[in-house]
C-alpha cells in the first residue's frame, strides 16, 4: 500500500491512470468509517486529494452568474460567507450535515462520489441543475448532476476519473433545504427536500433526498407550483400548497428500512416541500 | 510539495504532534490517526469509541481544524500540525477550559472529556461569546452519557465570561 499526496489535478489523475484500483481520499468521513469497520482495506494506493489547491477553492464568475466549488471544499466553508449568500440552500444543507467535526472534514466531492440517496448536498445540486467537472489523464469532461448520479452509491465516474468541481448557477430568488431525522445533529436524513424559486425565469425546482434510489426531481410538482405562484405578490393559495405536497409525495419512491418506513417518508417529504414553499412565499413577499 | 516528495509507500513516516516530530514505524498505512496516536505514539488522551465520527471523543486539531482523528488516515496527515489534548496544557497546569470543566462538575466518567475540551477550545476561538443554542449546536458532535450536558454548557459559559474579564 502507498499513500500519495499530490498537489495538482494532473499529478492526481496520472496516479489514478497508473493505478485504476487506487482509492481516492478527501475528508475521510465515508472511507475511514468503512476502513475502521473492516469493510474496506485499501491495499493498493490511496490518493489524497484534499491538498490540491484547485479542489480546495471556489470561484464566482459574475458574467455567467456561476459559482464553481472545488470537490475538496468542506461543508464548513459553505456555512457562511459569500458561498452561503450565493447558494443559501447549500449553506442550509451543510448546516444539517453531521457535527462541526464532520463538516470540517466532509467535502462536496465526497458527497457526490459516495452518492448516497441521503447525501445532504445532493438535493441542492440537483435542484440547481449543477454541472460536475471530471478529470482524467485523457482530459476533462462535464456531466449534469442528474446524469452523474446513477443509483444508490453508483455514479457515472469512470475508472481513473477524479471529481474536480461542481458548477452552480447563482439564482435570483428564494431557495431552501429541509430534512427530517431523529435529532438535529449527527443524523442521516429520513427524508429531505430542496426548493428553488427562480424569479427571473418564473420557474420552480424541487429535488428530494432519501426517498428513492438517488435524488429525485418532481416535474409535476415543480410545474404546479410555478403555475400557482402569483409572481408579483408570491402568494400561493392553500389548496395549491396542498396539491404541491401531494405531487411531491407522489413523485417519491421510498423504501422501508431500519431508519424509517416508506409511508412515513412519502408523507414527510411532502410536508417538507410544502413547508419550504410556504417559507419561499412569505420570504419573497417580504423582499 | 510534489507527489514524490510527500507521498510514501514505506511503513515509516513522520507526524508533527504537539510541536514534536514523531516517527511512526511498523504501522499499516491505512491506520486512522486515532489508532496511531494511541497505539503507536502512546498518546492516550484521544479516546476511541464509535470509530465512525459520531461521538467526538477522539477530537483533535489538524492544521487548526477540529476533526475526528478516527476519520483521518494518519499517513495523510504528514506535514500537518496535529494538536491533541496532551498539547493543550502541561500536566498539572490545566487550561482555563479544563479548569472550568472541573469547577462546573462537567466531568463525570471523563471518557468524553478530552474531546469536549478540544471542541470547546475550538468553539471559543471562533465564537468568544456563544449563546446556549450556539454551544449546543457547536458541541453536538461530542456525546456525553453522564452529565446531561447542563454542566458542560455551564463550564463553557464560565470560560467565555472569564475570558471577557468576568463581564457576562
Amino acid at each position: 500500500m502507498a499513500v500519495h499526496l499530490p498537489d495538482t489535478v494532473s499529478a492526481a489523475v496520472d496516479r489514478l491512470a497508473a493505478e485504476p484500483s487506487a482509492t481516492v481520499l478527501a475528508g475521510g468521513t465515508d472511507l475511514m468509517v468503512e476502513v475502521n469497520d473492516g469493510h474496506r482495506r485499501p491495499d493498493a494506493s490511496v490518493v489524497v486529494v484534499n491538498r490540491i489547491p484547485e479542489l480546495r477553492s471556489w470561484r464566482h464568475d459574475p458574467q455567467t452568474a456561476t459559482v464553481t466549488i472545488g470537490a475538496a471544499v468542506s461543508y464548513r466553508e459553505m456555512l457562511d460567507g459569500p458561498l452561503a449568500t450565493m447558494v443559501p440552500a447549500l449553506a442550509q444543507a451543510a448546516r444539517t450535515v453531521g457535527s462541526p467535526q464532520i463538516r470540517n472534514a466532509g467535502t462536496l466531492g465526497g458527497n457526490l462520489g459516495t452518492c448516497s440517496p441521503a447525501g445532504d448536498g445532493l438535493p441542492v445540486l440537483s435542484a440547481l441543475d449543477a454541472v460536475v467537472e471530471l478529470a482524467s489523464s485523457a482530459g476533462r469532461r462535464s456531466v449534469s448532476v442528474g446524469d452523474f448520479m446513477v443509483g444508490v452509491k453508483r455514479t457515472a465516474l469512470e475508472p481513473g476519473e477524479l471529481i474536480v468541481s461542481v458548477a452552480l448557477p447563482v439564482v435570483d430568488g428564494w431557495q431552501g433545504y429541509a430534512k427530517v431525522g431523529v435529532r438535529n445533529a449527527m443524523v442521516i436524513a429520513i427524508a429531505s427536500a430542496c426548493v428553488v424559486i427562480d424569479r427571473s425565469h418564473q420557474r420552480v425546482a424541487v429535488a428530494l433526498g432519501s426517498v428513492g434510489p438517488t435524488i429525485l426531481r418532481c416535474p409535476d410538482a415543480e410545474d404546479h407550483l410555478a403555475g400557482a405562484i402569483d409572481w408579483s405578490t408570491f402568494d400561493i393559495a392553500p389548496r395549491d400548497l396542498d396539491r404541491f405536497a401531494e405531487l411531491v409525495s407522489a413523485a417519491s419512491r421510498p423504501i422501508t428500512d431500519h431508519r424509517s418506513s416508506a409511508d412515513y417518508r412519502r408523507h414527510a417529504v411532502g410536508v417538507l416541500a410544502k413547508r419550504l414553499a410556504r417559507r419561499a412565499s412569505s420570504s419573497e413577499a417580504a423582499a | 510539495m510534489t507527489d514524490e516528495a510527500m507521498g510514501h509507500d514505506s511503513d515509516h513516516y513522520v507526524l508533527h504532534v504537539n510541536g514534536d516530530e514523531r516517527e511512526v514505524v511498523d504501522s499499516w498505512l491505512g491506520e486512522s490517526l486515532l489508532d496511531v496516536l494511541r497505539d503507536r505514539l502512546g498518546l492516550l488522551g484521544a479516546k476511541g469509541a464509535c470509530e465512525q465520527g459520531e461521538c467526538g471523543s477522539c477530537s483533535v486539531m489538524v492544521d487548526e481544524i477540529l476533526v475526528c482523528s478516527c476519520l483521518v488516515m494518519a499517513a495523510s496527515a504528514v506535514g500537518q500540525a496535529i494538536v491533541t489534548i496532551e498539547g493543550i496544557a502541561a500536566p498539572g497546569s490545566p487550561s482555563d477550559v479544563q479548569a472550568a470543566f472541573v469547577d462546573a462538575g462537567a466531568v463525570q466518567c471523563g471518557f468524553c472529556t478530552p474531546g469536549l475540551i478540544m471542541a470547546t477550545h475550538d468553539l471559543l476561538e471562533r465564537v468568544p461569546a456563544p449563546t446556549e443554542t450556539q454551544i449546543r449546536e457547536e458541541l453536538a458532535g461530542n456525546v456525553c452519557r453522564c452529565t446531561g450536558y447542563g454542566r458542560i454548557i455551564d463550564a463553557v459559559q464560565q470560560v467565555a465570561v472569564s475570558r471577557r474579564g468576568g463581564v457576562s
